[in-house]
Protein backbone atom coordinates (compact mmCIF):
# COMPACT_ATOMS: atom_id res chain seq x y z
CA UNK A 1 0.00 0.00 0.00
CA UNK A 2 1.47 3.02 -0.82
CA UNK A 3 1.17 6.67 0.83
CA UNK A 4 -1.57 7.85 -1.41
CA UNK A 5 -3.74 4.74 -0.78
CA UNK A 6 -3.64 5.51 3.16
CA UNK A 7 -4.69 8.70 2.99
CA UNK A 8 -7.08 9.51 0.02
CA UNK A 9 -10.37 8.48 1.59
CA UNK A 10 -10.01 11.40 4.25
CA UNK A 11 -7.90 13.99 2.06
CA UNK A 12 -8.95 17.59 2.35
CA UNK A 13 -8.78 19.32 -1.16
CA UNK A 14 -6.88 22.77 -1.74
CA UNK A 15 -10.81 24.94 -1.01
CA UNK A 16 -10.61 23.72 2.72
CA UNK A 17 -6.60 24.99 2.92
CA UNK A 18 -7.75 28.38 1.22
CA UNK A 19 -11.07 28.66 3.65
CA UNK A 20 -8.38 28.23 6.86
CA UNK A 21 -6.06 30.69 5.61
CA UNK A 22 -8.69 32.99 5.10
CA UNK A 23 -9.44 32.78 8.29
CA UNK A 24 -5.83 33.27 9.30
CA UNK A 25 -5.81 36.61 7.80
CA UNK A 26 -9.16 37.87 9.30
CA UNK A 27 -7.64 36.71 12.92
CA UNK A 28 -4.85 38.48 12.06
CA UNK A 29 -6.17 41.67 11.66
CA UNK A 30 -8.63 41.72 14.20
CA UNK A 31 -5.53 40.67 16.56
CA UNK A 32 -3.95 44.12 15.42
CA UNK A 33 -7.10 45.98 15.83
CA UNK A 34 -7.75 44.93 19.48
CA UNK A 35 -4.04 45.84 20.18
CA UNK A 36 -5.79 49.25 19.44
CA UNK A 37 -7.91 49.62 22.18
CA UNK A 38 -6.41 50.16 25.86
CA UNK A 39 -7.44 47.16 27.79
CA UNK A 40 -4.29 47.25 30.33
CA UNK A 41 -2.78 43.51 31.10
CA UNK A 42 -6.21 42.06 29.41
CA UNK A 43 -4.58 43.13 25.89
CA UNK A 44 -1.61 39.93 26.28
CA UNK A 45 -4.43 37.37 27.12
CA UNK A 46 -6.64 38.45 24.41
CA UNK A 47 -3.91 38.77 22.25
CA UNK A 48 -2.81 35.11 22.92
CA UNK A 49 -5.85 33.60 23.02
CA UNK A 50 -6.49 34.97 19.25
CA UNK A 51 -2.82 33.57 18.93
CA UNK A 52 -3.91 30.08 19.98
CA UNK A 53 -6.76 30.04 17.96
CA UNK A 54 -4.81 30.66 15.02
CA UNK A 55 -2.14 28.24 16.82
CA UNK A 56 -4.62 25.43 16.29
CA UNK A 57 -5.82 26.31 12.67
CA UNK A 58 -2.09 25.90 11.82
CA UNK A 59 -2.09 22.48 13.93
CA UNK A 60 -4.97 20.88 12.95
CA UNK A 61 -6.11 21.72 9.29
CA UNK A 62 -2.05 23.13 7.70
CA UNK A 63 -0.24 20.54 9.76
CA UNK A 64 -3.26 17.37 9.07
CA UNK A 65 -3.30 16.85 12.90
CA UNK A 66 -7.11 16.77 12.46
CA UNK A 67 -6.66 13.37 9.90
CA UNK A 68 -3.99 11.67 12.07
CA UNK A 69 -4.33 8.73 13.40
CA UNK A 70 -5.09 8.61 17.37
CA UNK A 71 -1.57 7.74 18.60
CA UNK A 72 -0.11 10.90 16.70
CA UNK A 73 -2.75 12.78 18.28
CA UNK A 74 -2.34 11.77 21.90
CA UNK A 75 1.80 12.43 21.42
CA UNK A 76 0.88 16.16 20.39
CA UNK A 77 -1.24 16.32 22.93
CA UNK A 78 1.39 15.07 25.61
CA UNK A 79 4.02 17.33 24.37
CA UNK A 80 1.63 20.33 24.85
CA UNK A 81 0.99 19.40 28.53
CA UNK A 82 4.43 18.97 29.20
CA UNK A 83 5.19 22.45 27.96
CA UNK A 84 2.17 23.79 29.91
CA UNK A 85 3.59 22.14 33.23
CA UNK A 86 7.36 23.57 32.19
CA UNK A 87 5.61 27.18 32.32
CA UNK A 88 2.80 26.93 34.78
CA UNK A 89 5.79 25.08 37.69
CA UNK A 90 7.97 28.32 36.16
CA UNK A 91 5.05 30.69 37.05
CA UNK A 92 4.69 29.22 40.78
CA UNK A 93 8.16 29.51 41.31
CA UNK A 94 8.29 33.59 40.09
CA UNK A 95 4.80 34.67 41.14
CA UNK A 96 5.83 33.67 44.74
CA UNK A 97 9.69 35.29 44.87
CA UNK B 1 14.18 -6.09 -4.14
CA UNK B 2 12.01 -3.94 -2.68
CA UNK B 3 12.69 -0.62 -0.99
CA UNK B 4 11.44 -0.32 2.84
CA UNK B 5 9.19 2.51 3.55
CA UNK B 6 7.38 3.38 6.33
CA UNK B 7 5.25 6.14 6.16
CA UNK B 8 3.63 6.71 9.42
CA UNK B 9 7.40 5.98 10.60
CA UNK B 10 8.47 8.82 9.30
CA UNK B 11 5.77 10.97 9.91
CA UNK B 12 6.24 10.15 13.89
CA UNK B 13 9.43 10.77 13.67
CA UNK B 14 9.16 14.49 12.15
CA UNK B 15 6.79 15.06 15.20
CA UNK B 16 8.83 14.12 17.44
CA UNK B 17 11.42 16.55 16.11
CA UNK B 18 8.90 18.97 16.05
CA UNK B 19 8.12 18.54 19.93
CA UNK B 20 11.98 19.06 20.57
CA UNK B 21 11.71 22.36 18.42
CA UNK B 22 8.31 23.70 20.43
CA UNK B 23 10.19 22.93 23.98
CA UNK B 24 13.28 24.80 22.60
CA UNK B 25 10.90 28.06 21.98
CA UNK B 26 9.06 27.12 24.74
CA UNK B 27 12.29 28.12 27.25
CA UNK B 28 12.35 31.02 25.44
CA UNK B 29 9.12 32.13 25.69
CA UNK B 30 8.93 31.00 29.25
CA UNK B 31 12.41 33.62 29.71
CA UNK B 32 10.21 35.82 27.91
CA UNK B 33 7.06 36.14 29.95
CA UNK B 34 8.77 36.06 33.17
CA UNK B 35 10.84 39.45 32.21
CA UNK B 36 7.65 40.82 31.10
CA UNK B 37 6.30 40.28 34.39
CA UNK B 38 9.38 41.55 35.73
CA UNK B 39 9.59 44.80 33.62
CA UNK B 40 5.91 45.62 32.21
CA UNK B 41 6.36 49.24 31.90
CA UNK B 42 9.73 49.06 29.72
CA UNK B 43 8.30 46.19 27.75
CA UNK B 44 5.41 48.65 26.48
CA UNK B 45 7.74 51.17 25.38
CA UNK B 46 10.45 48.91 24.01
CA UNK B 47 7.56 47.80 21.88
CA UNK B 48 6.35 50.67 20.93
CA UNK B 49 9.30 51.16 19.25
CA UNK B 50 8.63 48.17 16.71
CA UNK B 51 7.21 48.52 13.04
CA UNK B 52 3.63 47.62 13.21
CA UNK B 53 3.06 47.67 9.98
CA UNK B 54 5.92 45.66 9.33
CA UNK B 55 5.14 43.12 11.72
CA UNK B 56 1.70 42.54 10.13
CA UNK B 57 2.84 42.18 6.69
CA UNK B 58 5.39 39.60 7.67
CA UNK B 59 2.47 38.09 9.23
CA UNK B 60 0.30 37.83 6.45
CA UNK B 61 3.44 36.57 3.86
CA UNK B 62 4.37 33.67 6.42
CA UNK B 63 0.65 32.62 6.71
CA UNK B 64 0.74 32.75 2.84
CA UNK B 65 3.36 30.97 2.54
CA UNK B 66 2.49 28.53 4.71
CA UNK B 67 -0.91 28.24 2.82
CA UNK B 68 1.33 27.21 -0.52
CA UNK B 69 3.35 25.07 1.26
CA UNK B 70 0.02 23.04 2.20
CA UNK B 71 -1.38 23.05 -1.39
CA UNK B 72 2.37 21.73 -2.89
CA UNK B 73 1.17 18.41 -0.53
CA UNK B 74 -2.34 18.56 -2.47
CA UNK B 75 -1.00 18.99 -5.62
CA UNK B 76 1.45 16.40 -5.44
CA UNK B 77 -0.89 14.08 -3.82
CA UNK B 78 -3.48 14.77 -6.98
CA UNK B 79 -0.81 13.50 -9.25
CA UNK B 80 0.71 17.13 -9.92
CA UNK B 81 4.26 17.33 -9.70
CA UNK B 82 3.82 20.64 -11.50
CA UNK B 83 1.26 22.28 -9.46
CA UNK B 84 4.03 21.14 -6.19
CA UNK B 85 6.91 22.37 -7.83
CA UNK B 86 4.68 25.95 -8.15
CA UNK B 87 3.64 25.98 -4.90
CA UNK B 88 7.21 24.95 -3.20
CA UNK B 89 8.48 28.34 -5.69
CA UNK B 90 5.83 30.91 -4.17
CA UNK B 91 6.80 29.51 -0.92
CA UNK B 92 10.39 30.07 -1.44
CA UNK B 93 9.83 33.57 -3.03
CA UNK B 94 7.67 34.47 0.25
CA UNK B 95 10.21 33.42 2.69
CA UNK B 96 12.73 35.35 0.88
CA UNK B 97 10.12 38.60 1.00
CA UNK B 98 9.90 37.36 5.17
CA UNK B 99 14.02 37.34 5.33
CA UNK B 100 14.33 40.99 3.21
CA UNK B 101 11.51 42.86 5.26
CA UNK B 102 13.28 41.20 8.55
CA UNK B 103 16.52 42.56 7.52
CA UNK B 104 14.74 45.84 6.93
CA UNK B 105 13.50 45.96 10.41
CA UNK B 106 17.22 45.06 12.41
CA UNK B 107 19.79 47.03 9.92
CA UNK B 108 17.23 50.07 10.75
CA UNK B 109 17.19 49.77 14.49
CA UNK B 110 20.98 48.83 14.38
CA UNK B 111 21.69 51.95 12.33
CA UNK B 112 20.05 53.73 15.21
CA UNK B 113 22.40 51.84 18.13
CA UNK B 114 19.47 49.53 19.11
CA UNK B 115 20.93 46.08 20.09
CA UNK B 116 23.13 44.81 22.29
CA UNK B 117 25.79 45.99 24.23
CA UNK B 118 25.04 49.30 20.64
CA UNK B 119 25.86 53.19 21.61
CA UNK B 120 21.91 53.89 22.14
CA UNK B 121 20.45 50.54 23.96
CA UNK B 122 23.08 50.49 26.79
CA UNK B 123 21.92 54.29 28.22
CA UNK B 124 18.42 52.50 27.96
CA UNK B 125 16.59 50.92 31.22
CA UNK B 126 17.33 46.89 31.59
CA UNK B 127 14.07 46.18 30.90
CA UNK B 128 14.25 47.57 27.63
CA UNK B 129 17.86 46.35 26.95
CA UNK B 130 16.50 42.54 28.42
CA UNK B 131 13.27 42.95 25.55
CA UNK B 132 15.49 43.90 22.62
CA UNK B 133 18.20 41.08 23.30
CA UNK B 134 15.15 38.56 23.82
CA UNK B 135 13.40 40.46 20.64
CA UNK B 136 17.34 39.79 18.82
CA UNK B 137 17.35 36.19 20.28
CA UNK B 138 13.89 35.01 18.76
CA UNK B 139 13.40 36.29 16.04
CA UNK B 140 17.39 35.95 14.99
CA UNK B 141 16.21 32.04 16.23
CA UNK B 142 13.04 32.09 14.44
CA UNK B 143 14.55 33.45 10.94
CA UNK B 144 17.40 30.80 11.05
CA UNK B 145 14.47 28.23 11.09
CA UNK B 146 13.29 29.98 8.12
CA UNK B 147 16.65 30.02 6.30
CA UNK B 148 16.88 26.25 7.23
CA UNK B 149 13.21 25.38 6.08
CA UNK B 150 13.91 27.29 3.04
CA UNK B 151 16.90 24.76 2.23
CA UNK B 152 14.57 21.88 2.83
CA UNK B 153 11.92 23.08 0.47
CA UNK B 154 15.00 23.46 -2.07
CA UNK B 155 16.03 19.61 -1.36
CA UNK B 156 12.48 18.58 -1.95
CA UNK B 157 11.91 20.55 -4.70
CA UNK B 158 15.11 18.93 -6.19
CA UNK B 159 13.66 15.69 -5.32
CA UNK B 160 10.16 16.19 -7.07
CA UNK B 161 12.41 16.98 -10.26
CA UNK B 162 14.07 13.86 -10.30
CA UNK B 163 11.58 11.59 -9.61
CA UNK B 164 12.28 10.32 -5.93
CA UNK B 165 9.38 12.14 -4.73
CA UNK B 166 6.39 11.45 -6.27
CA UNK B 167 2.73 11.41 -6.16
CA UNK B 168 2.72 7.74 -4.44
CA UNK B 169 5.71 8.36 -2.25
CA UNK B 170 5.23 12.16 -1.24
CA UNK B 171 6.66 12.15 2.76
CA UNK B 172 9.17 14.08 2.33
CA UNK B 173 7.48 16.73 0.96
CA UNK B 174 4.69 16.54 3.94
CA UNK B 175 7.88 16.20 6.59
CA UNK B 176 9.04 19.86 4.49
CA UNK B 177 5.42 20.96 4.98
CA UNK B 178 5.17 19.96 8.54
CA UNK B 179 8.49 21.65 9.59
CA UNK B 180 7.53 24.77 7.73
CA UNK B 181 4.23 25.05 9.44
CA UNK B 182 5.79 24.90 12.71
CA UNK B 183 7.95 27.66 12.22
CA UNK B 184 4.83 29.53 10.66
CA UNK B 185 3.31 28.85 14.35
CA UNK B 186 6.32 30.13 16.16
CA UNK B 187 5.77 33.17 14.50
CA UNK B 188 2.15 33.27 15.21
CA UNK B 189 2.86 33.78 19.30
CA UNK B 190 6.17 35.76 17.92
CA UNK B 191 4.41 38.63 16.43
CA UNK B 192 1.46 39.51 19.28
CA UNK B 193 4.63 39.38 21.96
CA UNK B 194 6.87 41.90 20.22
CA UNK B 195 5.09 44.18 17.98
CA UNK B 196 1.01 44.50 20.09
CA UNK B 197 1.98 44.80 23.35
CA UNK B 198 1.84 48.52 23.39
Amino acid sequence: MNENERTKHHDPGYGLFIAVWAALMALTAVTVEVSTIHLGFLNVVVAMAIASVKASLVVFFFMHLKYENRTLKTMVLVAFVILAIFIGFTFFDTANR
Amino acid sequence: MTEHRDYLGAKMGMWIFLFTEILLFGGLFVLYSVTLGRYPTEFHEASKLLDVTMGTTNTMVLITSSLFAALSVVGLRKGSRKVAKTCIFLTLTLACCFLVIKYFEWSHKIHAGIYPGGGTLTQWEPGKQAFFSLYYTMTGLHGLHVILGMGVFLWVWTRIAVGTCTPEHFVALENAGLYWHLVDLIWIYLFPLYYLIT
